[in-house]
């Protein structure tokens, strides 16, 4: 009897722990569900930005070219972190008023909904799926999806995928378009293009695919691969920002025009894009 | 509240990573309780190259993070993501495994093996028949904990492409934009596998202190 007893103690236990868990997911979501921008004040990100006169964008910091960790200053730097400083000198007057945050392709829009950052500059594509959960400024980049391989490798083009390997990361518009057009490859993917790059080095799948612009960044970095194909997409790149801050966005692109006016655009974009 | 449909569009991804998660964590349990065993006994034995072997064993594998040999099993050794992170496993359970052996078989009192010894019986008989019987009982519950960190532990797959609970976890969050409901769901599965066996480990603690 008292066995019994215990038993049901230990199993009631272990359901009201579940319980539990699905009450915190509960409250998170209603959380989510109170819109209406920033996370302390309850105003728009743009008259929060302009309190606390700083503009926080969330960037990569593993993509060569676009946003890449110096190891020796600790600087992160590259195209998307230039955009970021010639926005912040638009919008703020002044290039130093920008707080840099790490993010990941998997991690960014979480960010961006908590309010841990005020935009997010990393390399990312304005999608239909994407527009229904922040808003996007006008493109400010145009990529396209590509393939990375060993030089030498007999994958010459999308078509020749079939039952190889190919190596996406995480979160990226990249891995759910391959499987379209690539149905018959097997697709792995990582947290991040440093790992994912390492995997194909270590030769763990027989192409890389991504934005041709990132790719470029690998093959400069390392000239034993190169790309094959052509573009197999259009991968145009926005700025997002929370859903709801049409102020903000409308800003973004103000100063996004004036950069292209300027020829501030161009100046940085030859500067980081050679190809 | 929570989001059903998030668990039921994506039943097959999550069921895929469940079936993952359970064979690598079944597999890595089986094999670091092995090895473990060869290493503690390895360990205690009255050869002393034995021991620092053991030791050196334990010391080291311990000491690095699970990640890092994951990584070395991937990247250096080129297995798949799924082989390399039940490898990386077994080897890191491995190591805490032959502690908590090695902890139990000495926390038997010295007497005893100087009584069977004296009694006429090998050090071999002595350690399996008098000694370890009563070291299974005091090392069970630090197993429990170890088979329970192994199977948390085994999200490590995610990161190396393991397709794995934690991978599909991923995945799924990174089509849908959902996080925090993912995960919650991510979670439960981990729940079904460490509640049973917490109370599995509760049991068999239970039972063996019944026989004494």
């Amino acid at each position: 009897m008292l066995k019994k007893k215990k038993w049901l103690k230990a199993s009631l236990l272990s359901l009201l722990a579940v319980i539990l868990l699905a009450g915190c997911g509960g409250g998170k979501s209603t959380d989510e569900g109170k819109e209406g921008g920033s996370k302390e004040t309850g105003k728009d990100v743009l008259s929060q930005v302009k309190d606390k006169d700083e503009i926080v964008f969330g960037v990569k910091n593993d993509t060569r070219l676009f946003g890449l960790k110096n190891p020796s200053t600790g600087e992160v730097e590259g195209f998307d972190i230039d955009i970021a400083k010639a926005l912040a000198a638009e919008i703020l007057g002044d290039e130093n008023k920008v707080k840099f945050k790490e993010v990941t392709s998997k991690t960014r829009m979480a960010l961006l909904n908590n309010g841990d950052i005020d935009a997010i500059v990393a390399t990312m594509t304005i999608t239909e799926d994407r527009k229904k959960e922040v808003d996007f400024t006008d493109v400010y980049f145009d990529a396209g999806q590509s393939l990375l391989v060993k030089k030498g490798s007999d994958i010459k083009g999308i078509d020749d995928l079939k039952g190889k390997k190919v190596l996406a990361v995480k979160g990226s518009t990249s891995s759910i378009n391959i499987r379209e057009k690539a149905p018959d490859a097997q697709v792995l993917e990582f947290e991040n293009y440093s790992e994912a790059f390492a995997a194909l080095k270590s030769g763990q799948g027989d192409a890389l695919t991504t934005d041709d612009s990132i790719l470029y960044g690998m093959a400069d970095e390392d000239p034993n691969y190169e790309l094959v194909g052509g573009t197999f997409t259009d991968e145009p790149y926005g700025i997002a920002v929370k859903k709801g801050n049409e102020d903000f966005v409308a800003e973004l692109n103000k100063a996004l025009k004036s950069l292209k006016d300027s020829g501030k655009y161009d100046e940085i974009h030859d500067k980081w894009i050679k190809h | 509240m929570l989001d059903f449909s998030i668990l039921t569009e994506n039943l097959d991804m999550y069921l895929l990573g469940f079936k993952n998660t359970i064979m690598s964590s079944l597999i890595a349990l089986v094999a670091s309780l092995i090895l473990g065993v060869f290493v503690a006994i390895m360990r205690i034995a009255p050869i002393k190259p034995l021991n620092w072997l053991g030791t050196a064993y334990v010391e080291f594998i311990r000491n690095i993070p699970l990640l890092i040999i994951t990584f070395f099993f991937f990247l250096g050794l080129k297995l798949s993501g799924l082989y390399a992170g039940t490898l990386a496993l077994t080897i890191y359970t491995s190591s805490f495994i032959a502690e908590a052996i090695r902890a139990g078989i000495l926390s038997v009192p010295k007497g005893q093996m100087e009584a069977a010894r004296s009694s006429g019986l090998t050090y071999g008989q002595a350690m399996r028949l008098v000694i370890l019987p009563q070291a299974v009982k005091i090392v069970i519950p630090p197993l429990g904990n170890q088979f329970i960190n192994l199977v948390k532990n085994s999200s490590i797959l995610a990161v190396v492409a393991g397709l794995d609970l934690m991978y599909h976890g991923d995945l799924i969050s990174s089509r849908t934009f959902v996080v925090f409901d993912v995960y919650i769901f991510v979670a439960a599965f981990y729940l079904i596998l460490t509640i049973p066996l917490s109370l599995g480990v509760g049991y068999l603690e239970k039972r063996l202190a019944k026989s004494n």
